[in-house]
């Protein structure tokens, strides 16, 4: 039904927040045969335009950048020290495999003379790429170069799991939906750069843009694993419409408009508000006098780890929803 | 540019008191640059016209402070401070408010405490500016709340190439700007000197409205950890190590054409540099390079040790690079490379 090679494809491309040119290139090659105009702006925004006919214009916004490990120091017996770029959890970081840009592996692992793994913190993660000294290290990195985690796509029936479905798995259910969508509205599908460091890049977007209606695509939380914090949204129940998160409170009219658009086309939605993270719905809001935002989610467990998880009828129900929203005459207004 | 920078930390400009700065600042700039104005937070901008780029190289004028709250009834003044450890105050001579009032800022004699205070460092709630005042209504004759407060370390050249003084953080960018405005380079320049950065970067969120820059560069005084204590990996930056150029810190994620364009500038012009191998804290570059459609923000610093502390050293010889390390990215056009 939909392209999983494209989705694949979107969930292995490098790219941690302030390196995103790789994902951008994959993606621009997915979307460019459909739209009238692709370009980056200065920030590196990726930004597909697919023009419309009623003079209004809706921006779609699903950002590339994905958590990563900044090196800033190279040892002399070649191991690599790291901080997080974006929401890391060093914990989660120990005894993993990563990547860099130019294809150098490593593996992460933690100084162990204090403690155990449990009390590790960012300082003593060190990543070892098989180097034996700081020449040997710095022959393949930087200082200033960034790792990923080196997860493979995982197929588990219907679900999937990837170290990088926040964000690429929406990044991929808009391209789904810019392909095959009969937009009323111009279109700007907007891929954005920095969001896991603070919302950094949609605002510059929608600066430039102006839109009528703001619709960011993105992953959120569930409340359906063993003892885990509550949270009504579950995996396999359709996307959500997100009500608040920690930068937003999405205005009733653009909520009412999503559900209704969700309604009108049998689509499976669920409400969802997540306490706990920001997305870009909150930056583009604020930008200028202020722009109507919402946000269609994509469940996912164990976010910002190398095994988030998510259901392949969400990320349908998700790519079915934006197509329908797009497709509605009367937009949200105040 | 070192006699500048001496003047420049002497005068007492705590975030949203820029004035003193400002207009020694200010009487500088409009010998060398084509216009300069002052927008309505204080941001200073002093503009060379010029075709090409708009480019725009910042330095905050404000530095860490405090300021009062209110006269005790015996007549030590409350204050708050931002940014500053309570720890490096206590015992620290200051002066208060437009007439620079002279005060100490006291605490409990070591006879008197008990041994859970002596244990631990008092907080800035605990502790009092003394300005002699007999009683409430006396010190009120002197401040009032709302006054701000200084510290009063004067400059000074220490050893060969060390210096030390309160605020190198910024007003080290602040006399490299001054100075990069004697120049003239292939773009349409502006030199800004921002307000409250110490307070989350807020006069530079007005400021790149103003100026809408293509790139801009951030001058300014960072954190060096070079301690006997601190790991290799914990230094941030070496004082004496060369001016830092920065990949990423709490506030901006440089573009790698960027970094590697700095680091460029320095490798061609001969300039030693270090990187700045620490991820925390933010710059003017953080909400410069955000606003608007986007711009390209990289930043060149000073390592200062002790930095938001009454007395900070630095190198000499790093803020001359740093100085130089500007200009060439400038002279050689890297701006034209970065986008």
């Amino acid at each position: 039904m939909f392209d999983k090679d494209m989705l694949k494809s979107i969930l292995a491309a490098y790219g941690p927040s302030g390196r995103e040119q790789t994902v951008s290139d994959v993606i621009r090659g997915y979307v460019e045969p459909f739209a009238d105009e692709v370009y980056n702006d200065a920030l590196g925004n990726l930004i597909a335009v697919k023009k419309g006919t009623s003079g209004k214009k809706v921006m779609l916004s699903a950002h590339m950048d994905q958590i990563g490990l900044i090196v800033v120091d190279i040892d002399e017996k070649g191991f690599l020290r790291v901080s997080n770029v974006g929401g890391v959890n060093p914990v989660i970081s120990a005894a993993r495999e990563v990547r860099f840009e130019n294809g150098t592996r490593g593996v992460t692992y933690f100084e162990t003379e204090k403690h155990g793994v449990k009390d590790t913190t960012m300082p003593e993660l060190f990543v070892d790429i098989g180097a034996t000294s700081r020449e040997e290290a710095e022959a393949k990195v930087q200082i200033g170069d960034v790792a990923v985690y080196a997860t493979n796509f995982v197929e588990m029936g219907n679900r999937i799991s990837s170290g990088a479905l926040d964000d690429r798995i929406a990044c991929a259910a808009v391209v789904e939906a810019f392909r095959t969508m009969q937009n009323v509205h111009d279109v700007y599908a907007v891929f954005t750069v920095q969001e896991e460091v603070g919302l950094r890049g949609a605002g510059a977007a929608a600066y430039a843009i102006e839109p009528d209606l703001n619709i960011s695509l993105d992953v959120t939380g569930t409340g359906d694993t063993p003892k885990c914090s509550r949270m009504s949204v579950k995996l396999g129940a359709g996307a959500t419409v997100k009500v608040m998160d920690s930068s937003v409170i999405v205005p009733p009219v653009v909520r009412a408009f999503l559900e209704e658009a969700a309604e009108e086309n049998s689509i499976r939605v669920q409400p969802e508000v997540l306490r706990g993270g920001g997305t870009d719905t909150g930056a583009v809001q604020r930008t200028r006098s202020g722009v109507l935002s919402g946000c269609i989610s994509i469940p996912t467990r164990y976010i910002h780890s190398p095994v988030e998880t998510a259901d392949l009828a969400d990320y349908a129900a998700a790519v079915q929803l934006v197509c329908a929203a797009v497709a509605k005459k009367e937009l949200p207004h105040r | 540019m070192l006699g500048r920078l001496e003047a420049l930390c002497n005068l007492n400009g705590a975030s949203g008191d820029e004035g003193r700065v400002r207009r020694y600042i200010r009487d500088i700039a409009k010998e060398y640059a084509d216009e300069v104005w002052v927008d309505t937070m204080g941001n200073l901008y002093a503009h060379k016209k010029g075709e090409g780029r708009r480019v725009m190289v910042c330095a905050h004028m404000d530095e860490v402070g405090m300021i009062v709250w209110g006269a005790m009834d015996n007549g030590l003044l409350a204050y708050q401070a931002g940014g500053i450890d309570p720890r490096v105050v206590v015992s620290k001579r200051v002066v208060i408010g437009p007439n620079e009032v002279p005060g100490v800022i006291g605490a409990k004699a070591i006879h008197l405490q008990s041994e859970e205070e002596f244990s631990r460092a008092l907080g800035h709630s605990e502790l009092f500016i003394d300005i002699g005042a007999k009683d409430k209504a006396d010190a009120l004759k002197y401040v009032n709340p709302g006054d701000y407060v200084c510290f009063t370390t004067k400059w000074e050249r220490l050893g060969e190439d060390r210096m030390k003084a309160k605020a190198l953080d910024d007003r080290v960018g602040c006399a490299i700007a001054l100075e990069l405005l004697k120049n003239t380079y292939a773009c349409d320049f502006y030199a800004v000197f921002t307000v409250q950065e110490e307070l989350g970067l807020r006069g530079a969120q007005a400021a790149v409205y103003n100026v809408k820059p293509d790139v801009a560069i951030a001058l300014e005084g960072t954190t060096a950890n070079d301690m006997p204590q601190a790991e290799g990996h914990e230094h941030v930056t070496k004082v004496g190590g060369g001016p830092a150029i920065s990949f990423m810190d709490g506030a901006t994620i440089v573009k790698p054409k960027m970094f590697e364009a700095l680091k460029r500038a320095a490798k061609e012009a001969g300039i030693p540099f270090q990187l700045r191998q620490g991820t925390r804290g933010g710059t003017d570059a953080g909400a410069i390079h955000k606003a608007l459609s986007g711009c390209i923000a990289g930043g060149i610093s000073v390592p200062c040790r002790y930095i938001h502390s009454p007395s900070s050293i630095a190198s000499i010889r790093d803020f001359e690079n740093a100085y130089r390390l500007a200009d060439s990215f400038l002279k050689t056009k890297k701006f034209d490379e970065v986008l």
